[in-house]
C-alpha cells in the first residue's frame, strides 16, 4: 500500500539538491530565560533525527526555529548552505512539512481540504491535488470515499493525527518537522505508522526531524538521536550508542527503564520476538504475495518451503524491481537473511541485529520452521519488560 | 377594536410602515456590518491597542439613542439620512466587538499550523480566522439587527415614518391600540429577522463547525 505514493514521489524529488540543516551557536531567550542555549547541530540530508528530552527542554522551540515560526536571538541556521534569514518565511514553510504538537487540523475544512492546503498554496492543478489526497489517504488505510468529505471533528483522535501527518507530506517537501506526531495514537497504530514513516523516509530520502518524549519511539525510528536538556544538547548518537553509552547521568536517568539491565540476561528470543509474521510458501506467485503484503500492511514476508522450513525472505521492493508477474517468489528470494534460534539469548540476538545492521532477524524453531522475527522494536519491548515486568 | 377592525383601518399604513422600518434596519445593518468587519479585522491585528480602544467605543453605545438622534437632527436636519447614520453607528458596535473577539479567540495552534503550512497573513485571515469567527460575527449581526429594529422606532420621533409612527401617535392621542399596533409588529419583526439570520448562518456554516460548540 505504500507503493503508489512512493513511485510518484520519486519523480518529484530533485535529487541534485541537498538539504543539510546546520545550527550554529543558536540561542533563544524568553524574557531572561534561555530556552535554547548555544546549540550547534548538523542534520544530514536524508537523515532521520529524533529530538528527545524531558518536557520543557526546548524541543519544540528548536524545531520551530527551522521554519522561522520562532525567531532566534543569536546564531544562524542554514539549510542547504543558505542562511534561513535570507529565505522568505512563507516560501520556506511551503518546502518544509510541519506536524504541530496539537495536530491543528482546520475544523472549517474537510479532510480533503486540510490535506490539500499546501498543494493549493503551491498552485498545483485540481487533478493533481485530488490525486495526491487519494494516494495519501490510501497510505494510511483511510479510503477516500469514506473519509475525504468528513470534517476533523468527525474523526477519531488517531485518525486526526494521521491526517496531520498527511497534511505535512502533501506538498512533497524535502524536509519534514514532526512534533510528537503520534502522541495520541494507540500503541498498535503508533507502531504501524512508525514503520510506515520509516520505510517512507528510507525510500524517499527525506530529512525528518522528529520530536518525542518516548525513548521506544526514538530507538525505533532514529538514525540519530539528539538528547536535549534545559536547552542544551547533551548527546548526539545512534540509538545503540545512546543505549549503551549514555554520555550524561541525566540521559541514563531518562533511559533508566530502557538501558540494558543485567536482569535481561535470562531473556531468550522466544520472549521478545514478534510472532505476527507473514509467512508464504516459496511456490506463491509474486502478485499474490504482493497482495498479501498489502492486505497485512507489511513490506516483507518470510518464505518457507513445502515442509514449512525457512528458506529466506522477500520484500515488496524486491518483487517490484526483479519480479515478473506470474513468477514464483522462489526465483527472487533473498536467502542471505540473518537467523537466530528461538533459544538464543535475547541480548545476543540484539547484538547480532545491531552488528549486521539488518532490519530484522528471523527466529527459527529447532526444526527450522519460522517462529517469529526480531526487530528494533522487539528490543525496546524487551528492555521495557525487564523493568516493568511482562507487558500488559 | 378587533384585530380585523384595526387592520381594516390601518392595514395599508401598517404595511407601508413595516416597509420603511425594514429599509432602515436593512440599510443601517449593512453599513454597520461593512464598517464593523473592516474595523474588527484591523483591530484584531493590534490586540494591545484594541484592549483600550474597544471599551472606549463601547461607551458610545451607552449614549441613549434619543439623545444621539436629537443631536444629529440638529446638524443634519429632518432627513432619512439622519436616521440611517444614527442607526448604522449603533449597529457597528455589537458586530465589531464580536468580529474582534471571534478572530482573536481562534486557537493559537491553528494559526500556527496555518503559518507552518506557508500561508501568508492574508491567507490565514480569509481561510482560517474569518471562517472560524463566523459564528461570533453572526451573533453580532443578529444582535445589531434586533437592536436596530427597536431603535428605528425612534425614527418616527423626527417624523420619518416606520412603525414608531404608530407608537408616537398612540402616545400623543392616548390611543392604546395604536401603541400596540406599532410595538407588536416591531417585536414580531425582530423575532422573524433573528430567525432569518439563524437560518442563513445554519446554511453557510460548514458541518465541521456545527455542534459541540
Ligand atoms: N512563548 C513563550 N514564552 C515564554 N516561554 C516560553 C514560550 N514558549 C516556550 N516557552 C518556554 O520555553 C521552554 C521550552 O519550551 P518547548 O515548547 O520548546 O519545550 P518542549 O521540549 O517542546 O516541551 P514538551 O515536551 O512539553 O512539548 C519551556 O520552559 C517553556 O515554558
Ligand atoms: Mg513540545
Amino acid at each position: 500500500m505504500v507503493s503508489v505514493f512512493l513511485e510518484n514521489e520519486n519523480d518529484a524529488i530533485d535529487r541534485e539538491e541537498l538539504y543539510m540543516i546546520v545550527y550554529e551557536n543558536v540561542s533563544k531567550k524568553y524574557n531572561d530565560v534561555t530556552v535554547v542555549d548555544n546549540l550547534s547541530l548538523t542534520i544530514n540530508d536524508g537523515e532521520f533525527v529524533v529530538l528527545i528530552g524531558p518536557s520543557g527542554c526546548g524541543k519544540t522551540t528548536t524545531l520551530k526555529l527551522i521554519n522561522k515560526l520562532i525567531k532566534m536571538d543569536e546564531g544562524t541556521i542554514s539549510i542547504d548552505d543558505k542562511n534561513i534569514m535570507n529565505i522568505d518565511a512563507v516560501e520556506l514553510r511551503r518546502k518544509i512539512g510541519y506536524v504541530i504538537q496539537q495536530i491543528g487540523l482546520f475544523p472549517n475544512m474537510t479532510i480533503e481540504e486540510n490535506i490539500s492546503v499546501v498543494p493549493k498554496l503551491l498552485k498545483w492543478s485540481k487533478e493533481k491535488c485530488h490525486q495526491r489526497v487519494c494516494e495519501l489517504l490510501e497510505l494510511v488505510n483511510m479510503p477516500y470515499e469514506e473519509n475525504a468529505k468528513k470534517y476533523p471533528n468527525e474523526l477519531s483522535g488517531g485518525q486526526q493525527q494521521r491526517i496531520g501527518v498527511l497534511r505535512a507530506l502533501a506538498g512533497e517537501p524535502p524536509i519534514i518537522l514532526m512534533d510528537e506526531p503520534f502522541g495520541a495514537l494507540d500503541p498498535i497504530t503508533r507502531e504501524n505508522l512508525q514503520d510506515e514513516l520509516k520505510v517512507l523516509q528510507k525510500k524517499l530520502h527525506k530529512t525528518i526531524i522528529f520530536v518525542t518524549h518516548d525513548m521506544d519511539e526514538a530507538v525505533n525510528m532514529a538514525d540519530k538521536i539528539v538528547f536535549m536538556s534545559k536547552g542544551k544538547v547533551l548527546q548526539v548518537a545512534s540509538p545503540e550508542e545512546m543505549l549503551n553509552k549514555p554520555a550524561d547521568p541525566i540521559i541514563s536517568n531518562f533511559l533508566g527503564k530502557l538501558s540494558f539491565s543485567p536482569n535481561g540476561n535470562d531473556l531468550t528470543c522466544a520472549d521478545v520476538m514478534k510472532k505476527k509474521v507473514l509467512i508464504v510458501p516459496e511456490t506463491k506467485k509474486t502478485l499474490e504475495c504482493v497482495a498479501l503484503m498489502k492486505k497485512r500492511e507489511l513490506n516483507s514476508a518470510v518464505v518457507v518451503d513445502v515442509n514449512d522450513k525457512f528458506k529466506g525472505a522477500v520484500t515488496i521492493e524486491n518483487i517490484r524491481e526483479h519480479g515478473k508477474p506470474g513468477e514464483m517468489i522462489s526465483k527472487i528470494l533473498d536467502t542471505q537473511i540473518e537467523t537466530v534460534m528461538i533459544t538464543t539469548n535475547a541480548k545476543e540476538a540484539f547484538d547480532k541485529l545491531i552488528e549486521t545492521k539488518a532490519d530484522y532477524l528471523v527466529v527459527l524453531d529447532r526444526d527450522k520452521t519460522v517462529a517469529g522475527i526480531i526487530t528494533g522494536s522487539s528490543m525496546t519491548k524487551a528492555l521495557a519488560s525487564v523493568v516493568w515486568g511482562e507487558e500488559n | 377594536m378587533s384585530i380585523l377592525g384595526f387592520l381594516d383601518k390601518y392595514g395599508d399604513k401598517l404595511i407601508k410602515a413595516i416597509g420603511v422600518h425594514l429599509q432602515y434596519v436593512f440599510i443601517s445593518v449593512t453599513i454597520g456590518l461593512v464598517i464593523a468587519l473592516i474595523l474588527g479585522i484591523l483591530l484584531s491585528r493590534v490586540p494591545k491597542i484594541s484592549k483600550i480602544v474597544i471599551p472606549i467605543i463601547g461607551v458610545f453605545q451607552t449614549i441613549p439613542g434619543l439623545v444621539f438622534i436629537g443631536v444629529l437632527f440638529i446638524y443634519l436636519g429632518m432627513k432619512p439620512i439622519t436616521v440611517i447614520i444614527a442607526l448604522s453607528i449603533y449597529a457597528i458596535f455589537p458586530i465589531l466587538k464580536n468580529t474582534y473577539t471571534g478572530i482573536v479567540n481562534v486557537d493559537e495552534s491553528l494559526k500556527e499550523a496555518a503559518r507552518g503550512c506557508g500561508m501568508s497573513n492574508v491567507q490565514i485571515l480569509f481561510k482560517i480566522e474569518l471562517p472560524l469567527a463566523m459564528g461570533a460575527i453572526f451573533s453580532g449581526v443578529r444582535m445589531s439587527t434586533i437592536y436596530t429594529v427597536s431603535w428605528a422606532v425612534l425614527a418616527a420621533m423626527i417624523g420619518l415614518g416606520g412603525l414608531g409612527e404608530f407608537v408616537y401617535r398612540g402616545i400623543d392621542t392616548n390611543n392604546k391600540v395604536l401603541i400596540i399596533g406599532g410595538a407588536l409588529p416591531a417585536a414580531i419583526l425582530a423575532i422573524i429577522l433573528g430567525l432569518f439570520i439563524d437560518f442563513i448562518q445554519n446554511r453557510i456554516t460548514p458541518r465541521g463547525l456545527k455542534g459541540g460548540k
